[in-house]
């Protein structure tokens, strides 16, 4: 039973930090149509910063601050660049042109910092574990996980719904000429809907860097996980990318884990190789469901 | 002949004169390369029909490719072993076998994925073609039984009737003529009725609808003969290496077919062999020069999208695209 909460816990926090990819990548999509692959890359680009500031200064939290405005600032500098130039192309070009950007972060990465991942260390306030009620003791930071992500959730909701920005993010989503008719500077709004989104990714890969390790390459599992979040939620949604990337996250840890336990009876010890298997398709099933039953996604808008 | 022909052929016949001088001067390593290059461009050939002609962005194509390798590297090592397959059948080292199966399998992966995503369009059909390749991916590197992550290699390559296959050159003959093969198959294709109702679907499916066309059945046909393009080429890479891993299913593999196609010229007959070309030269150009070289292929890449979108071909050609 302990080991259930435990990883129930750990599918809510794995998708958590898929929401916080998910929905730089679905806002970038619903508001400049644009499909990104290279988001990951800016979630490396988030915890290498990270690593590298907290190397430097000795301190987690400069680190943090560093992978958001890291990452922000290479965003909106790949957006003026290059993403610009393709909001008028078709999605191939789209798809070529940011995996191009894909080979170009990563082998500049693999340059800058080598090959080898980096560790960070927590510091003292967010190491170790606490004892929840149900006699589980959790890790900390794993809980800070959840609750920066459920933070951003909300954050987002009363960004879109709530200030001037979000007005004219929703408006630059359903009517680009309209708006910029309206006197809205539609190049610096994208500017800063991808920006955010970068920041957003970038965070995501200094909290995820800090539990596993970070490393060149990071970015790509989690960018193809945060496309089927995407797909299962519906595009442009932020709603959906929440309830999809929960839906990912805690079918992907449960499977993981109950799995092979459950196929026991049936299949005994050929039980293990199987269900992990089996674990590891699980997602994709869910999606494959998912779009049998609804192709838009949860969310979507019907096309 | 059209301009375009006539390039297509040049460039077919550029490679085989590639190879042919290689083996002239003595040198069967670049023999081994033109032969690399021919299978790539072979699978580009395949992923072309489905996205050049068929306006389908699909992700996912190392699938069929990484199917094609994994049915050769199963049925090679089961037969190198004597083990039976499931229902008691033999394993074979026979090519003239392994290329029905390994197509017949990624016709199948491309019917299941090809009927599940086609309902989609746009973005979704590039992420959903995507996530199905990187399930199969997935699934790859956890099953044990044929290797796992470590992927799966056999001794001795496949055999051919009469043929030498160990021998860099008939090897390349084998890869080249398919090859040559797929892209007649592809050429008479795309001028029948079905290559241009498919094509209809890619520039207008609203109005192919109104014609009596529906766009699905098409593309799904469209989409299984590309798979199977892709399984061939995947079985003869398998060959080529003597080893198969998951990897020939990643997302990179993916990107790279699609590299091939795009760099050659979108919805150009050669344009894959010119791209497979390129790239290969590339690599075996910078990266004794600089590890990175993937990232200068990167800034390439870009700029090609960015400037030139009509890729190699077109640059020769000077024109974006045709139809």
């Amino acid at each position: 039973m302990t080991l259930l909460i435990e990883q129930a816990l750990n599918g809510l926090q794995y998708g958590m930090m898929l929401f916080v990819m998910a929905a730089g990548l679905t806002l970038i999509f619903g508001v400049m149509g644009l499909i990104n692959l290279a988001h990951g890359s800016l979630y490396m680009v988030g915890a290498f910063a990270c690593a590298a500031v907290a190397a430097a200064t000795g301190s987690y939290w400069l680190g943090l601050v560093a992978s958001l405005i890291a990452a922000a600032f290479v965003g909106a500098l790949v957006e003026r660049l290059v993403i610009r130039r393709l909001y008028t192309r078709d999605h191939l070009d789209q798809v070529l042109a940011t995996f191009a950007l894909i080979l170009i972060f990563s082998e500049g990465t693999r340059w800058l910092f080598g090959s080898f991942p980096l560790y960070l260390s927590l510091p003292p306030a967010l190491a170790g574990a606490v004892s929840l009620p149900g006699g589980v003791t959790y890790p900390v930071f794993r809980l800070v996980i959840i609750a920066v992500g459920a933070l951003i959730a909300l954050g987002l909701w009363l960004l879109i719904g709530r200030t001037r920005l979000g007005i004219r993010i929703r408006a630059g989503e359903a009517d680009r000429e309209m708006i910029s008719a309206l006197g809205v500077d539609i190049g610096a709004l994208y500017t800063a809907v991808f920006a955010l989104g970068a920041a957003l990714a970038g965070m995501a890969g200094a909290l995820v860097g800090t539990l596993q390790s970070v490393q060149v390459g990071m970015g790509e599992p989690v960018l193809i996980l945060a496309f089927v979040t995407v797909v299962i939620g519906g595009i442009g949604s932020i709603k959906g990318a929440f309830i999809g990337a929960l839906l990912v996250g805690i079918t992907d840890t449960l499977g993981k884990a109950l799995l092979p336990v459950l196929l026991q009876p049936v299949l005994g010890a050929g039980a293990g190789p199987v269900g992990a298997a089996l674990a590891s398709v699980l997602i994709y099933l869910l999606m494959a469901v998912v779009l049998i039953w609804r192709p838009q996604g949860l969310y979507g808008a019907r096309a | 002949m059209r301009r375009e022909a006539i390039l297509d052929i040049a460039i077919f016949a550029l490679l085989v004169l590639f190879a042919l001088v290689a083996f002239a001067t003595g040198q069967n390593f670049a023999v081994t390369i033109a032969t690399k290059i021919a299978i790539l461009a072979l699978a580009g050939v395949g992923l072309n029909l489905a996205l050049g002609y068929g306006g389908l962005v699909s992700f996912g194509h190392a699938a069929f490719f990484g199917i094609g390798g994994y049915v050769t590297a199963i049925l090679a090592s089961h037969a190198a072993n004597y083990e039976p397959l499931a229902f008691g059948l033999p394993g074979t080292t026979q090519m003239l076998v392994i290329w029905p199966v390994a197509m017949i399998v990624a016709g199948i992966a491309g019917l299941v994925i090809g009927a599940l995503s086609l309902g989609t369009s746009g973005v979704y059909f590039i992420m959903v073609t995507l996530a199905f390749a990187q399930m199969l991916y997935y699934l790859a590197v956890s099953w044990p039984a044929y290797g796992g992550e470590d992927g799966l290699s056999f001794y001795v390559r496949n055999s051919f009737p009469g043929v030498n296959t160990l021998a860099p050159v008939p090897f390349f003959a084998i890869c080249a003529s398919l090859l040559a093969l797929a892209l007649l198959v592809s050429a008479c294709l795309t001028r029948s009725r079905f290559g241009l109702a498919l094509q209809a679907t890619r520039q207008n499916p609203m109005r192919t609808t109104a014609t009596g066309i529906r766009p699905f059945p098409v593309r799904l046909v469209a989409f299984v003969i590309s798979a199977m393009i892709c399984g061939l080429a995947g079985s003869l890479y398998a060959d080529l290496n003597r080893f198969v891993s998951p990897a020939s299913m990643s997302w990179h593999m993916s990107g790279e077919i699609m590299v091939f196609v795009i760099l050659g010229g979108v919805g150009r007959l050669a344009g894959p062999i010119a791209g497979a070309a390129v790239f290969i030269a590339l690599e075996q150009l910078l990266g004794p020069v600089s590890d990175y070289w993937l990232g200068l292929v990167g800034v390439l890449l870009l700029l090609i999208v960015l400037f030139a979108p009509g890729g190699i071909t077109g640059l020769i050609l000077r024109e974006k695209r045709h139809g």
